[in-house]
């Protein structure tokens, strides 16, 4: 246990501070004050793999590591869509995820928001579309905002969760 | 021995040439009879299957191929097909099974005695339509169609089904589980998977021969430079490329990196599905450091498309070099931290021993390969067993542990990290001067060669044909998921639902390098 503590200990704090010089961590500070804003409430985000690489839910998984701290912004991964605010949707939606798809968007509560992420979200990618490939994001469900990349940095994911939120007038829910 | 006796015939039969790219590689031909028996005495003898897959050759007939990895080296047998059936090798290696069924989904032949249900094919297009021989897409259903698999139906007194998935509670790729339990104990699992099925095999034939590595490192991200190091592997030896040393290294740098991301991942994520959340926040702190060296010495945080036709899309200054030298080092020291902290907590050690466990005989009866694999006695590592430039003079120890179960994948996961650093430490202060980079020729029509690179996870192999005009004519990338999700079925067997989520990040397959 001692063990334990002393490397919490020796760890400290490694979050990023949001100093107003940096750019990419500027985001992080706007969102956080965007989402108090709009919801009052941390944003709840529902990722779906619709036919990734893994590549993209490499990076999203990046956004949870101490250094970025999503949760510290107030945002964080729910496990169904019934809590989200926002879909992160990754990949070509492979034709045998398409169903799967529309009923995870159509779970989801009003307002919602949907942000496309990865060179494949965005335009289908290499892949493309096919007999088991449907391409974009968008050519299965409304899509508010897409993420190049391959994969995109966790930080021009946070941009683009910044984008989709500044973009949309959410209305604050009842509480 | 009677596997040498294939060799040798293989030998003969293609004049003393092996197949391009990959190390100690030969083909042979056989017929309908030698098939099975070339399975069963590779069965008998300890050879394992590596994969199965079905092409056309250039008369338009179809051959289905097997490659076996065995102790002289790997065998790809071919056999030409006159109608649609072929003699089935489920019962010497069960791995086969779904390989099978994926080649009656997407090609149209059908192994004989086997399970006749679709696997890679869901709903999305008819049964009548096999996406690699059929040019003309049928149209899609404008809403679509629900797939009707025929589950394994388990009955008894108190037995209920729990069907998870294809979209996971996390962030996941996704798959279905069907479960079968009493109260919280796990009768019996059965997995559905093909959801991400993108068609990369047919995608590979509209690609550019010099253009298909971009591809290959996309079949599974999280193995992008073991793919794309296959893909280029194959072709470098159909083009008979000669190429600076220098590139072999940067290669070995770049897949040993990939290796050492991926298990500090893992041990993060294992910890925190064990309840030790702590164990996630150190490792995921850990990987991003790593991932920041990388795109400070190689210029990404994911080597995607590092590994290029001929060589690496960049090189590596001094600078760099020395930069990785020590985050790796700093790493290294907190990883060796946190294993001690790891073995000694009593928490983690109660939900890892016993959890989980596939036996030495049953991985070697199911042919379970890999990271996996070597957790349970079977100590098969590309890298020292058929090692390719490189490994042969960076000799890396192999990580082997009997126990089977959570806390052997985790320690070899633990053991393999140590030796990621040891070899790209050494790799780094050894690198060999040149250029990085060397032009290759585009193969001639009809020529094949065959990629085969240990990734993170276990052998990844690739077998690539060159077809008219630069193009590709067909390329199957082969994921070692393929033999390990099946015992994944048996690995929860008596286990509680519970822990199924830690049991199958322990192993961690790939749904997209499976699903293709």
């Amino acid at each position: 246990m001692w063990k334990t503590l002393r490397q919490i200990g020796r760890t400290g704090i490694v979050t990023e501070p949001p100093p107003a010089s940096d750019d990419t961590l500027r985001i992080a500070g706007a969102l956080q004050s965007r989402i108090l804003d709009v919801l009052g409430r941390a944003l709840c985000i529902r990722a779906v793999d619709a036919g990734s690489c893994n590549g993209c839910e490499l990076e999203i998984h990046a956004l949870n590591n101490p250094l970025y701290n999503i949760e510290s912004l107030g945002i964080r991964f729910v496990a169904s869509p019934r809590h989200a605010d926002l879909l992160l949707i990754t990949g070509p939606v492979a034709k045998n995820m398409e169903l799967a798809l529309r009923r995870t968007y159509d779970a989801a509560p009003d307002p919602k928001l949907v942000v496309a992420i990865g060179d494949c979200g965005c335009t289908g990618g290499i892949f493309g579309e096919s007999y088991a490939s449907c391409g974009r994001v968008s050519n299965v469900i409304p899509v508010d905002v897409a993420v190049p990349g391959c994969p995109p940095s966790p930080h021009q994911i946070l941009s683009g969760i910044l984008t989709a939120i500044s973009r949309v007038n959410l209305k604050p829910r009842a509480s | 021995m009677a596997l040498q006796r294939w060799f040798d015939r293989a030998v003969r039969q293609s004049g003393g040439g092996a197949i391009a790219g990959a190390p100690k590689t030969w083909g042979l031909t056989v017929v309908r009879d030698e098939w099975r028996q070339a399975a069963e005495h590779m069965a008998v003898h300890g050879g394992r299957l590596l994969s199965l897959w079905a092409s056309r050759d250039d008369n338009g007939d179809d051959v289905v191929r097997a490659a076996y990895t065995a102790l002289p080296g790997v065998l790809v047998l071919s056999l030409p097909l006159t109608n649609i059936d072929y003699p089935s090798i489920e019962q010497w290696f069960p791995a086969a099974n779904r390989m099978q069924r994926a080649v009656a989904d997407l090609s149209g032949l059908r192994a004989t005695d086997s399970d006749a249900r679709p696997w890679l094919r869901h709903a999305a297009w008819p049964a009548g339509f096999h996406p690699l021989i059929h040019i003309n897409t049928p149209p899609s259903p404008a809403v679509p169609a629900i797939d009707d698999y025929a589950f394994v139906p388990v009955a008894g007194d108190g037995v209920h089904e729990i069907p998870v998935g294809p979209v996971h509670a996390g962030i996941i790729e996704p798959g279905h589980f069907r479960f079968s339990v009493v109260g919280e104990k796990v009768l019996r699992l059965e997995e559905r998977l093909g959801y991400v099925h993108k068609g990369i095999e047919r995608r590979f034939g509209e690609l550019p021969m010099l253009g298909g590595h971009r591809l290959a490192a996309r079949v599974s991200g999280d193995s992008a430079v073991a793919f794309s190091w296959a893909y280029c592997q194959a072709l470098e030896g159909m083009a008979s490329a000669n190429l600076p040393p220098r590139v072999a290294w940067l290669r070995a740098l770049a897949l040993e990196l990939e290796r050492l991301a991926n298990h500090l991942g893992d041990l993060g994520a294992i910890g925190n599905d064990a309840g030790f959340a702590f164990g996630l926040a150190q490792f995921s702190r850990l990987k991003e450091q790593l991932l920041r060296a990388s795109e400070r010495a190689l210029g990404q945080r994911y080597l995607m498309d590092f590994v290029v036709p001929g060589g690496t899309r960049a090189d590596l200054s001094s600078a760099g070099a020395l930069m990785l030298f020590e985050a790796t080092e700093s790493i290294a020291a907190e990883v060796d931290a946190l294993r001690t902290i790891y073995d000694e907590h009593a928490g983690l050690r109660d939900r890892f021993v016993g959890a989980g466990v596939v036996t030495p005989a049953l991985a070697a009866r199911l042919g379970l390969t890999g990271l996996a694999g070597r957790a349970s006695g079977q100590a098969f590592d590309l890298r020292c067993d058929l090692p390719c430039d490189p490994y042969g003079t960076l000799a890396p120890t192999k990580a082997v542990r009997a126990e089977g179960d959570v806390a052997a994948r985790v320690a070899v996961r633990f053991d393999e990290a140590a030796e990621s650093t040891r070899l790209m430490q050494r790799i780094l202060s050894q690198l060999p001067a040149g250029l990085h980079h060397a032009a290759i020729s585009i193969p001639d029509e009809g020529a094949s060669g065959g990629g085969m690179i240990e990734g993170w996870r276990g052998p990844v192999f690739l077998a690539l044909e060159a077809g008219a005009g630069g193009v590709i004519r067909r390329c199957h990338p082969h994921d070692p998921s393929w033999h390990n999700w099946p015992v994944i079925e048996h690995a929860i067997i008596d286990n509680i639902v519970p822990d199924f989520p830690l049991i199958n990040k322990s192993f961690n397959l790939s749904y997209s390098g499976h699903d293709l």
